[in-house]
């Protein structure tokens, strides 16, 4: 049997390093120094997981973010040595060694291995716009998560659809949790999702064998268990009431919050206000732009990234909310003047004839 | 006498020329009305400003938080229109048959229907005379029974997204934040709060203009019934 520490060792990484991996592990998940020596004898006796990583209907953004991942050793210790053991866009070997590869894993770890998948299967034409390897997308994927331990959906693409799934979705586009249907499906979703965030997925899975804790849509709680809005640090100005008006104003040169710019981050689960981007720099409202929602089912559906109260999709055209309630209640007040009017003309007709009461009587309720 | 209601059946004394008064709307549910009524206001005015704020305040954070009070004010608006409508289903059970008017609509009933049409001919100037009713008259029974449902809507909706800002472990996360997946996202749910906001609105329109010209034209009392409790038929 062999360990994630043996093949560390063979690798060429020392004790020390090693140990920090852990310790920084245990960092990235939010869990206390208690659990670097539980995470290290887990790393020291279980056996290795292996992760087959599967390309879809993608553009590759969720792989080009993980190999940037600031975790020091992710990039070393996950991508080339733990675990990735196929990945057709960044492995060593091609073609029909590749396949190879991928068959011989599934045979020996039956019902053992991570399917991670990136990009999500089209299902129009027999799945016809999507064919690596000579074969549709989705029933490769089909083939190979049917004897895996658990599926790792990467990106907005593979958990909600994104870009490709955007109406009309010509090619039918479908989320991975809608084709694996007896697996459980982890979504890590985002455009792409924050390195660090997928590294520490991983890393749980693999530490710790089993499934991260998850919330009602099937994410991992502890990096979407907030909304970005929750952990912003323009959020005092949000609640002082001081927004930017325009591009390039007053407020915006102060950092003003940025809802009325269409910042999505009221309604978006993600971790870019505490984890951010490229090593922790900046994330995007740092550097002065709302939130896209880009985490969020649907989001190229959801109407402009620049409005706050966004379009109503299914009203078919571009219609939000407060333009379809001015305009009704504009038309119900001019009937309610118009019906006023008429009232008004009716009662003096009928004024004539009406008597004055000359008595008062208390009737009991029948 | 019926335990559902509609009272095309009133006094019909016309010709006899009395003031005929009747007690209709308990003090619990006339309560429950004008407390509804100033929440709804609350929460209209300041639902609306959550989505399109005021102008930037100047000065510091620190010293400012308007947002902070505009949502603080919704949200307990929005507790006090939910504990409400709770304790207006209960006065459904417990009061008289009027308070069950606008939950248990008869429509099964051919002789409701019937009335619903005088009604609306009446609203169209088609019917010379006015019926009297103790209670509601058809047409707003069902405009009343819509606002329920939309003030329901409102409450699911309004605290699962409050559910979002309290998060996971609150009351209103635990109960109603299967409502954000359910619409798919959460700026859905918002989108949808804020559309029925407007549907509540137009009821509010109707509704008050509708009451204000019954009290004038219908001779029965209306505004002073949501007052005092008493119907009176003038005639
Ligand atoms: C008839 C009653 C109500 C009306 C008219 C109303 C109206 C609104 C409106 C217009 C918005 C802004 C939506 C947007 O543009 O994003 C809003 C937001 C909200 N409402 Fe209500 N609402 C009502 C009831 C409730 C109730 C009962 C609750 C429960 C506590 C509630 C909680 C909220 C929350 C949490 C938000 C989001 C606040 C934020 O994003 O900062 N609402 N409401
Ligand atoms: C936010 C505004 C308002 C809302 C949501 C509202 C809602 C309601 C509801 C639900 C009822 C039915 C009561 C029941 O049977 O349980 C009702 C009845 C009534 N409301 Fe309002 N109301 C509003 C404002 C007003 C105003 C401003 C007036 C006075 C001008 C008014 C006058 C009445 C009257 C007279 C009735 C009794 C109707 C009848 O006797 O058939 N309402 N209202
Ligand atoms: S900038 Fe966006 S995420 Fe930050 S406080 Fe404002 S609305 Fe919320
Ligand atoms: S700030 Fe919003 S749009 Fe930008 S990466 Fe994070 S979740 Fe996506």
């Amino acid at each position: 049997m062999e360990t994630f520490y043996n093949v560390m060792r063979r690798q060429g990484v020392t004790r020390r390093s090693f140990l920090k991996f852990c310790s920084l592990t245990a960092t990235s998940l939010g869990l206390s120094s208690a659990f670097v020596p539980k995470i290290a004898h887990a790393l020291e006796t279980k056996p290795r997981v292996p992760v087959i990583w599967l390309h879809g209907l993608e553009c590759t953004c969720c792989t080009e973010s993980f190999i940037r991942s600031a975790h020091p050793l992710a990039k070393d210790a996950i991508l080339s040595m733990i675990s990735l053991d196929y990945d057709d866009t960044i492995m060593a070997a091609a073609g029909h060694q590749a396949e190879a590869i991928l068959e011989e894993i599934q045979q020996k770890y039956k019902g053992n291995y991570i399917v991670a998948v990136e990009g999500n299967p089209p299902l129009n034409e027999d799945g016809m716009f999507c064919f690596p390897g000579g074969e549709p997308f989705v029933e490769k994927l089909k083939r190979i998560s049917k004897d895996a331990k658990a599926l790792i959906a990467w990106g907005s693409c593979a958990s909600w659809g994104c870009v490709q799934a955007a109406k009309p979705n010509p090619t039918r586009a479908t989320p991975v949790h809608q084709v694996i249907l007896d697996k459980p499906v982890i979504k890590v979703p985002g455009c792409p999702p924050i390195p660090e965030v997928m590294a520490a997925v991983i890393t749980y899975m693999v530490t710790f064998d089993r499934i991260p804790e998850l919330d009602r849509q099937g994410r991992p709680k502890m990096f979407y268990g907030q909304r970005i809005h929750d952990k912003c640090y323009r959020r005092p100005h949000f609640d002082a009431g001081q927004f930017v008006e325009h591009w390039d104003d007053e407020g915006a040169r102060k950092g003003y919050c940025l809802y009325k710019v269409g910042c999505k981050g009221p309604t978006t689960y993600n971790a870019c206000s505490t984890v951010r981007w490229n090593e922790g720099v900046s994330w995007p409202v740092q550097s002065g732009h709302g939130c896209l929602g880009c985490s969020e089912d649907g989001f190229w559906d959801k109407g402009s990234f620049y409005d706050r109260v966004t379009g109503i999709p299914q009203f078919g055209i571009e219609a939000n909310a407060d333009a379809i309630g001015l305009t009704a209640a504009g038309g119900v007040g001019a009937a309610i003047a118009a019906h006023a009017a008429v009232s008004a003309l009716k009662s003096t007709a009928l004024k004539k004839q009406d008597l004055k009461p000359v008595e008062t009587t208390q009737a009991e309720d029948k | 006498m019926k335990t559902y209601g509609f009272d095309g059946d009133a006094p019909q004394l016309s010709g006899q020329r009395k003031v005929t008064s009747v007690y209709v709307y308990e003090a619990p549910l006339r309560l429950w009305h004008w407390i509804t009524v100033l929440s709804i206001i609350v929460l209209s005015v300041t639902g609306y400003f959550i989505g399109k704020p005021l102008p930037s305040v100047p000065g510091e954070a620190t010293f400012n938080y308007v947002m902070g009070y505009i949502r603080f004010a919704h949200f307990t608006a929005g507790y006090i229109l939910a504990v409400g409508l709770l304790g207006r289903l209960y006065w459904a059970f417990v009061g008289n048959h009027h308070a069950r008017e606008i939950i248990l609509v008869p429509v099964w009933d051919k002789q409701w229907w019937k009335e619903f049409f005088f009604e609306i001919r009446w609203y169209l100037f088609l019917e010379r005379y006015p019926k009297k009713y103790i209670g509601h008259n058809p047409v707003g029974q069902i405009a009343m029974a819509s606002f329920l449902w939309i003030t329901l809507f409102m409450c699911v909706t309004g605290f699962a997204l409050y559910g979002e800002g309290t998060g996971a472990g609150s009351w209103a996360h635990s109960a109603f934040g299967w409502v954000i997946g359910a619409f798919g996202s959460s700026l859905d749910v918002h989108n949808w709060h804020r559309l029925a906001m407007w549907g509540i609105v137009l009821f509010v329109m109707v509704h008050v203009y509708a009451a204000i010209r019954e009290d004038i034209m219908s001779k029965q009392s209306m505004i002073s019934t949501m007052v005092s409790g008493f119907r009176m038929f003038k005639d």
